[in-house]
């Protein structure tokens, strides 16, 4: 089953004189097991788009269904929604509120009425997948952790519920470059391990070209683009700065010396790579050694 | 969600009442609403209330949004009203068994409620044509004589500005972290009355900390800029008298004078 958006528009406080509209007739269907990328400039609606994947944010029109059920006409259906699409926000661990990481850990699961020892199996697994194991964490305050170690146990919170679809909105803001490798490499690793659908939202190119199957580009509301990632980098009638985004660097990077006349491969994203293509195009010139 | 509540209830305009020096405005509302009181007949209250239209009207603010600014207050001007009418005293329109409304109690009970209404309009109107900020700035312009005395004015300024500054960015973090614990299964809507206090858990204590956060997070950038209270400070936007104000005061001197001849003269 897959989350459905059909005409999907929304304002920010309606008849009022700060009325903003923030979604213009959005049509997207997100499939189970896909790695999408939402990426966009600040204010351009991604923030908008993913609240209401799982009934946040009701739209101001048009419809969102999730696996078949429209949210907007049942209201309990709500709850099972977010249990399956799990939602991490900008900051999560400004979230965290209990004594100890299990225990903050285990607010969803408790909330979604399981046994205890359900709960807990769920909470070490979760800790788990995070890197943080129960065993040496479990007992701690979530508040006596690094910055990057609380935004995993608030992860985990999410990872939790178990979802089918995990939406996470820019996971790497305010970290630092290692930080950030971690969480995507975890990312990754969440996603390969368990089959669950992965929605990422950022405004970080570098982020997700490596990364998502499907990247949505959005601009003031709308989405301008849907498709593969070396695709986008690949067409050229698409003016990314419009957007207010760029090319990931290494794109830019092969471009310029394609430009240049040297014949290298502009598709390709890992450092490694680039570097044996330039080598390679490097030889093939016989540009002499000096 | 929570980010939808109209803050304060400026609305933004470009009309000579918006324009009015804050200061002006304050003392101008002061003196209207006193001279409500100087009103005793029916005349007197259709001036005062041509008045109020003719400002709302060039504030451009929808009637609708202004009338809105009364629902909060309908239940005490209905008592009022009531009370008047059927306590005062005099020749009886109509009688149901003990109780009786006298014509001497309708009139007293309208006007009552008329006063209460116009009272209630010129606030908002004030609080819809001035920014939050514009009138703690206003405030204490004119409080300040009271330095003298050793009132800490510019303290309490500041103060109520940082505090009106924080009201949308908390609520906005109320609203994300709400959503948050939403999006992992808290319900704020459902239970008794001890339920719903004890689920609120999940959302007061990351508020707590984040608030706490911010202030330390202000204090710091506030020191780092060299702030030390009121003392020689001078401002960006320093408020000016202009022309607008003598008019808006030679108005508000006519209503008076208008007034107080209706009455006395």
């Amino acid at each position: 089953m897959s989350i459905v958006l059909e005409n999907v528009s929304y304002t920010y406080m309606p008849g009022t004189p700060y009325c903003r509209e923030a979604l213009r007739d959005i049509n997207l269907i997100i499939e189970p097991g896909e790695f999408i990328g939402i990426i966009g400039h600040t204010g351009s609606g991604k923030s908008t788009l993913v609240q209401h994947l799982n009934g946040l944010l009701r739209p101001t029109t048009g419809v969102v269904k999730v696996d078949g059920n429209d949210l907007q006409a049942k209201a309990s259906e709500k709850k099972r929604v977010r249990q399956r699409v799990g939602m991490v926000f900008q900051y999560p661990e400004h979230q965290l509120f209990e004594e100890t990481i299990f225990d903050d850990v285990a607010f969803g699961p408790r909330n979604l009425g399981l046994e205890a020892d359900e709960v807990a199996q769920r909470v070490e697994s979760a800790l788990e997948r995070v890197g943080l194991p129960v065993s040496e964490y479990g007992s701690r305050s979530p508040f006596r952790l690094s910055g990057g170690q609380m935004r995993r146990v608030a992860i985990a919170g999410v990872i939790a519920l178990q979802p089918e679809y995990l939406v996470l909105d820019e996971p790497s803001a305010g970290l630092d470059p290692r930080g950030r490798d971690e969480i995507f490499e975890q990312i990754m690793q969440l996603y390969h391990g368990t089959g669950m659908a992965v929605v990422l939202v950022t405004h970080n190119m570098e982020d997700v070209a490596r990364m998502a199957k499907r990247l949505l580009v959005m601009n003031r509301g709308q989405i301008e683009f849907d498709g593969r990632p070396t695709d986008l980098f690949h067409d050229t009638k698409i003016q990314l700065h419009e957007f207010g985004l760029s090319l990931p660097y290494m794109t830019s990077l092969l471009r310029t010396l394609r430009s240049r006349g040297l014949d290298v491969d502009d598709a390709l994203l890992e450092a490694s790579d680039v570097a044996a293509s330039i080598q390679s195009a490097l030889q093939k010139k016989r540009i002499p050694q000096c | 969600m929570l980010t939808d509540i109209m803050l304060g209830q400026y609305f933004p305009g470009n009309s000579f009442v918006h324009k009015l020096d804050p200061r002006s405005k304050i003392l101008f509302t002061l003196i209207f609403i006193s001279s409500i009181f100087m009103a005793t007949n029916y005349t007197g209250y259709m001036v005062l209330g041509a008045f109020l239209c003719l400002l709302i009207l060039n504030a451009g603010i929808p009637v609708l949004i202004v009338l809105r600014s009364i629902k909060p207050l309908w239940i005490i001007l209905v008592l009022t009203a009531g009370i008047h009418m059927f306590m005062t005293p005099g020749i009886p329109l109509v009688s149901a068994g003990p109780l009786s409304i006298t014509e001497e109690g309708l009139r007293q009970g309208i006007q009552m409620a008329a006063r209460l209404v116009f009272l209630i309009l010129m606030s908002s109107l004030l609080t819809f044509t001035t920014s939050p900020i514009a009138l703690t700035d206003a405030i204490e312009r004119l409080l300040s004589p009271l330095k003298r005395v050793k009132v800490p004015v510019h303290e309490l300024a500041m103060m109520m500005t940082i505090a009106l500054r924080f009201v949308p960015t908390l609520l906005e973090e109320t609203d994300r972290i709400m959503k948050a614990q939403m999006a992992r299964g808290a319900d704020f809507s459902s239970g008794n009355l001890l339920k719903r206090g004890k689920n609120m858990v999940p959302l007061l204590v990351p508020l707590f900390i984040s608030a706490f956060r911010r202030a330390d997070d202000l204090a710091t950038a506030m020191e780092a800029r060299c702030y030390r209270g009121g003392e020689h400070r001078t401002r960006m936007k320093e408020l000016k008298w202009s022309y607008r104000d003598v008019g808006a005061g030679v108005c508000i001197g006519l209503l008076v004078t208008i007034l107080g001849w209706l009455r006395w003269g």
